[in-house]
């Protein structure tokens, strides 16, 4: 790639996270609402725990304060990829409902600029919103970090957003396969991942079957290697076996997505589904 | 010799859905087929503007969009300035813009912000943009204070001169306009017009203009097609149309070519969409 070429699609790159700004820029009351209802969510799980101790839960060998960090560290990363998952979704499906969806197909740049600048804008902001959420959970439930390596879960969050991107654009294929029902279908996979990868209880829990489906999700070992970190302290170099396989699923998972999201788009191409009306 | 603007050959395009018979029950479907386009053979050379005349449902967006590279065609080739729209679609897409009869915008963001994103995607930045932007809607006669306002509070005239304006800002070789004025109060249909035709004055560019406006075709068009269920009916300027069919309009051409009222071939296109 030129130069010249390389400039043009870092531009790019750039005005879809541009773009997207200024669409929670107009869109800012929403943008509250949701922030709120992401607070919601994660409190409702941080009493939860403490609602187990006040039902007899308590006893010798259950750590209320462990439970709770469990559990908030568990619906934290969740409300992130889920965030993640929706913006990528309903950034395709923006489009289709705007109509400008064809003219960003009609624009030249390459596919994978389109869908990592919708996915960067998805994690930069889910990472905002997240770190919010959390300095209240932080304040509210009074967590104690200081066993924690906070250095090495916060490698393990860099890495995780790897997969989370191939994750992410898989997500935003279905808007182009369905465009009455993909967005909502988008819904089915992130319910199938909550119960697979071990948001709120181990994997050990589930029937095999499930389990083995949890394996094969990145947010098992981004759960995992932060837990490890934030509950029992673990450095980075404990943290590299899930470090790794997350880079590794990230560099299988990117191509993948937007090798389906090409096809997904010949398809669409092929159809005549890109117009509006579908 | 030039390379032609646009050389289409033998292009057919069809959509296929399922469908259900009348009475049928529900779960009863059979696959259908419409043909959009019947084996096309054009070439548009470089310059001036050729108009696609036809009612709905005639085969002239889906001409469009294949050589926006937004539909594959089925069979054929289309190719613009030389390049295959299918195998060289990246660099055909370099030439091209587009001016749908829609005005395709993100509602609530501005015609600023509209058009800084258009920009960004054809390799332009935001330094220099803005009193660009400004200089054309001036040009086009939209007032400078609805470029910060949101799209959705613009008039439907005014998003279109948005629209055409966000097409000039990328500089296309090859402008393709898609029923542009349909929908325009009388107004802003002259606007539209007008700038057509300083377009035509000014710019090295070709374009092909899909229309159902008859008179609009006569005034602007350079070289006329008729299209008419996805087959090219006539070719050539509108006065040429006139002597060779012997109608004194081009509704009386279209009248002697399908025995049909352009108003009335209309209606029943939208009825069968």
């Amino acid at each position: 790639m030129s130069a010249l070429s390389r400039h043009s699609e870092l531009n790019a790159l750039f005005g879809f996270a541009e773009r997207s700004m200024h669409s929670v820029r107009r869109y800012w009351v929403w943008e509250v609402v949701w922030l709120f209802y992401s607070m919601v969510s994660v409190l409702s799980i941080g009493f939860l725990a403490s609602g187990l101790g006040t039902l007899g839960a308590a006893n010798e060998s259950f750590d209320l304060h462990r439970a709770q960090l469990y559990l908030l560290i568990g619906s934290l990363l969740w409300g992130f990829l889920s965030l993640v998952f929706m913006e990528a979704a309903f950034a395709i499906a923006w489009e289709r409902w705007e109509g400008t969806i064809e003219y960003t197909f009609m624009a030249p740049i390459r596919r994978v600029t389109h869908l990592m600048g919708i996915c960067l804008f998805a994690i930069g902001y889910g990472l905002v919103r997240t770190f919010v959420v959390l300095l209240v959970a932080i304040a509210m439930f009074k967590l104690d970090f200081s066993r924690a390596d906070i250095g090495a879960a916060v490698a393990v969050l860099a890495a995780s957003t790897v997969p989370l991107v191939g994750l992410a654009i898989f997500t935003s294929v279905l808007p182009m396969v369905s465009p009455q029902k993909g967005e909502q279908m988008s819904y089915a996979v992130q319910g199938f991942l909550l119960l697979v990868s071990g948001v709120y209880y181990p994997l050990s829990v589930l029937p095999m079957p499930l389990q083995v489906a949890g394996y094969a999700s990145p947010l098992t070992y981004a759960l995992d290697g932060m837990r490890q970190s934030l509950l029992n302290g673990a450095t980075l170099v404990d943290d590299l076996p899930s470090i790794g396989i997350l880079l590794g699923m990230g560099a299988l998972m990117i191509p993948a997505g937007v090798w389906v999201f090409g096809w997904a788009e010949k398809r669409a191409k092929r159809l005549g589904l890109l117009k509006r009306s579908g | 010799m030039s390379i032609p603007a646009i050389e289409i050959q033998g292009v057919r395009k069809a959509f296929r859905r399922r469908e259900r018979e009348s009475g049928a029950p529900w779960w009863k479907t059979a696959p259908k087929e419409k043909v959009a386009l019947h084996e096309l053979f054009l070439t548009v050379e470089a310059g001036g503007v050729t108009g696609i005349l036809g009612p709905n449902g005639s085969g002239k967006s889906t001409l469009i969009r294949i050589l926006a590279t937004l539909l594959t065609p089925d069979a054929g080739a289309a190719k613009v300035f030389g390049l295959d729209v299918v195998a060289d679609a990246a660099q055909v897409r370099r030439h091209v813009n587009r001016v749908s009869v829609e005005a395709s915008f993100f509602k609530e963001l501005s015609p600023w912000e509209n058009m800084l994103y258009a920009s960004r995607l054809y390799g332009g930045g935001s330094s220099g943009t803005r009193e660009q932007v400004s200089e054309i809607l001036e040009r086009l006669g939209l007032p400078l204070d609805t470029l910060d306002q949101p799209m959705k509070q613009l008039s439907r005239g005014q998003q279109q001169k948005v629209a055409i304006a966000r097409s000039f800002l990328t500089a296309p070789s090859l402008l393709l306009m898609d029923e542009p004025t349909t929908g325009l109060d009388p107004r802003s249909k002259k606007e539209v017009q007008s700038m057509l035709e300083m377009l035509r004055a000014e710019r090295d560019v070709t374009v092909l203009l899909c229309t159902h406006d008859l008179d609009e075709a006569a005034a602007l068009c350079d070289r006329v097609l008729m299209m008419d269920n996805g087959r090219v009916l006539a070719d050539g300027t509108a006065a040429e149309l006139c002597e060779a069919h012997g109608g004194a309009t081009l509704e009386d051409v279209f009248m002697r070519l399908t025995g049909k009222a352009f108003a009335e071939e209309e209606e029943m296109a939208e009825v069968a969409t």
